[in-house]
């Protein structure tokens, strides 16, 4: 039954279901195994993210299955072996902070270090709090730093004890971008000195592209998906997961062929006229598919294009620019409507406005087929 | 007056720490367990706040006699009853305070995060490091809210006190008691001397409740 794993590896196989009378019982039925790294765990919310993070470190308890850190146990419905959360050394970084109130940064450093000896123990909060710059911050309460500061503590704190295993929930969600990438820079640093495995939870694709070594995606508390980023999310298979992982074009549409030996298949979208070639996939001519497309692949030509290798140029009509921050969201009509992201300079130097004759420039692999 | 009121006094400080020890577990486990039958308990414990004091100290007069098994216990212990004693006053007094130190415990230790419990379980805390050093100095101000309103509770009562304790000078004849007494002796001056000393004790101890409350509450910002 044991597979074969390497030293320190974390594996969950575990039945675990939450209920409560506002929404229908939940079931988390999976298996994971997670190696020395960095792990993502993607999915949209309610997928069951948290469930698994809280089954692992001791805070929920699966109803059937296992889990296992490396040699060790932590629980198994079987054997009835149960772990309680303090004897499982786990780092588990909540989104809120969770640092407690009435400390000072430091004495909440310090608090997993309560059998170390004290000067041992001053010494270890000492060099973490500095490898984390936050060292100034050392006599002050959690109420009087910013959220990003706290975070770091809260990660410090967690790192401090030397866990087994670190678990990661959402932990930048609300900081700013700078911030956040001296955060994960920290992480990232971190993992290459100790490469313990990591679970990271978040919804964020650039989190993803900064972090992630492999990727879970996981939906309706079933793992719909897992290895290397790319092939995990730029593939999706299912049309809330391409949500999730930000594709702003989802369009129904029909096979038309199957072109085998270029491997690709022309799908008609909608009821319109209007054809694009996508990468060959599970389908058969006349079945009815999706096709994602993110806005940030999609190029917009005042002229229609010629000597492309992009096999997709489809003719429409701008019928509304938006500007969000530095990006602006144009609106296609092509019969179905397309979203594409452009950047303010682009919009002056083609005088693109609404009403403007424009051409979508599609790469055959930036369309994908989801069944 | 002396007497009487430095009795009072004993009293409410002895009920008072009393209650501390006894109602922290109390409260603890009414705030964290999961027991379905726990409203039955919760329901007890509140009892004294609506039943007549003159009830409750029946009750207890009736199980602390030397028929009643309290008062079978102490006598096999003690060699002497517990009721008209002292230690009988403690012990009804204790019963009949018990909701005004569990209930603002109890919600002190519910209104911490959870996340909180949880972030200290995970970094190695047992449930009592938990308690001590999280979940208490959270809880600080219902603590002392706790302490100040079974004792100010203790001092002011009268119909329990009269029914167990009786009314023996330097024994259970407490202040309130006092007051009462002076009253049906037609002595109006001693009673409001005792009166108006009772209410400045009691509006004092208040002040302090609320004056302190605020300050530590401004001393650790919830986040």
């Amino acid at each position: 039954m044991a597979s074969e794993l390497k030293p320190g590896a974390l594996i969950a196989r575990i039945r675990a279901s939450r209920r409560n009378k506002k929404s229908p019982p939940f079931v988390l039925d999976l298996s994971v195994e997670v190696p020395a790294g960095i792990t993502i765990l993607f999915g949209p919310s309610g997928a069951g993210k948290s469930t698994l993070l809280d089954c692992i470190a001791g805070l929920v308890r699966p109803e059937e299955g296992r889990i296992a850190l490396g040699e060790k146990t932590l629980f198994d419905a079987e054997t009835r072996v149960e772990l309680p959360p303090q004897q499982r050394k786990m780092g588990y970084l909540f989104q809120s902070a969770a640092l407690f109130p009435h400390m000072s940064v430091e004495e909440n450093v310090a608090y997993g270090l309560d059998k170390v000896p004290a000067n041992v123990r001053q010494e270890q909060v000492r060099e973490i709090l500095e490898a984390f710059r936050v060292e100034a911050l050392r006599a002050r309460k959690p109420g009087e730093i910013s959220g990003g500061e706290g975070q770091r503590v809260a990660l410090a704190r967690s790192l401090v004890t030397g866990p087994r295993a670190l678990l990661l929930d959402e932990p930048l969600t609300g900081l700013d971008a700078g911030l956040k990438s001296a955060i994960v820079d920290d992480l990232r640093a971190w993992n290459a000195a100790k490469r313990i495995p990591i679970l990271y939870v978040t919804h964020s694709r650039e989190e993803v592209d900064a972090l992630g070594e492999r990727v879970i995606a996981l939906e309706n508390g079933r793992v719909v998906s897992s290895g290397a980023p790319m092939d995990v999310l730029d593939a999706p298979r299912r049309k809330r997961l391409a949500q999730a992982a930000g594709f702003e074009n989802l369009l129904a549409g029909t096979v038309l062929d199957l072109r085998e030996a270029d491997g690709v298949m022309r799908v008609r979208l909608g009821e319109t006229a209007c054809e694009i070639e996508v990468p060959l996939g599970y389908a058969a001519v006349g079945n009815r598919v999706r096709v994602a497309i993110r806005a940030g692949d999609i190029l917009l030509a005042t002229e229609e294009p010629r000597g492309l290798s992009a096999r997709n140029v489809i003719a429409g009509q701008i019928t509304l620019l938006e500007r969000r921050g530095t990006m602006v969201i144009a609106r296609v009509n092509c019969g179905v409507m397309f979203l594409a992201h452009i950047t303010p300079g682009a919009v002056r130097s083609l005088e693109l406005t609404a009403g403007r004759k424009v051409w979508l420039v599609l790469k055959t692999h930036s369309c994908h087929a989801v069944d | 007056m002396a007497g009487p009121l430095l009795l009072s006094l004993k009293l409410a400080s002895v009920v008072a720490m009393l209650l501390l020890v006894v109602g922290v577990p109390a409260a603890y486990w009414l705030a964290f367990s999961r027991w379905r039958g726990k409203f039955l308990v919760e329901s007890v414990v509140a009892l004294p706040l609506v039943l007549p004091p003159t009830v409750l100290g029946f009750y207890v007069l009736v199980a602390m006699g030397p028929r009643g098994p309290l008062g079978k216990l102490w006598i096999a212990f003690f060699g002497h009853g517990l009721a008209f004693t002292f230690g009988g006053l403690v012990l009804a007094s204790v019963l009949y305070s018990l909701p005004f130190t569990v209930q603002p415990l109890t919600a002190a230790f519910e209104s911490v995060d959870r996340k909180l419990l949880d972030a200290s379980a995970v970094l190695g805390a047992g449930k009592l490091r938990t308690f001590w050093r999280v979940i208490l100095p959270l809880s600080i101000p219902g603590v002392v809210t706790a302490v100040v309103l079974s004792f100010a509770h203790t001092m002011g009562e009268f119909g329990v006190v009269l029914m167990v304790g009786g009314n023996l000078a330097g024994v259970t004849r407490t202040a309130s008691i006092t007051v009462y007494d002076d009253v049906q002796a037609l002595d109006y001056a001693a009673a409001n001397q005792t009166a108006l000393v009772l209410l400045l004790i009691s509006f004092a101890v208040l002040c302090a409740v609320y004056g302190m409350n605020r300050r530590v509450w401004k001393l650790w910002p919830a986040s």
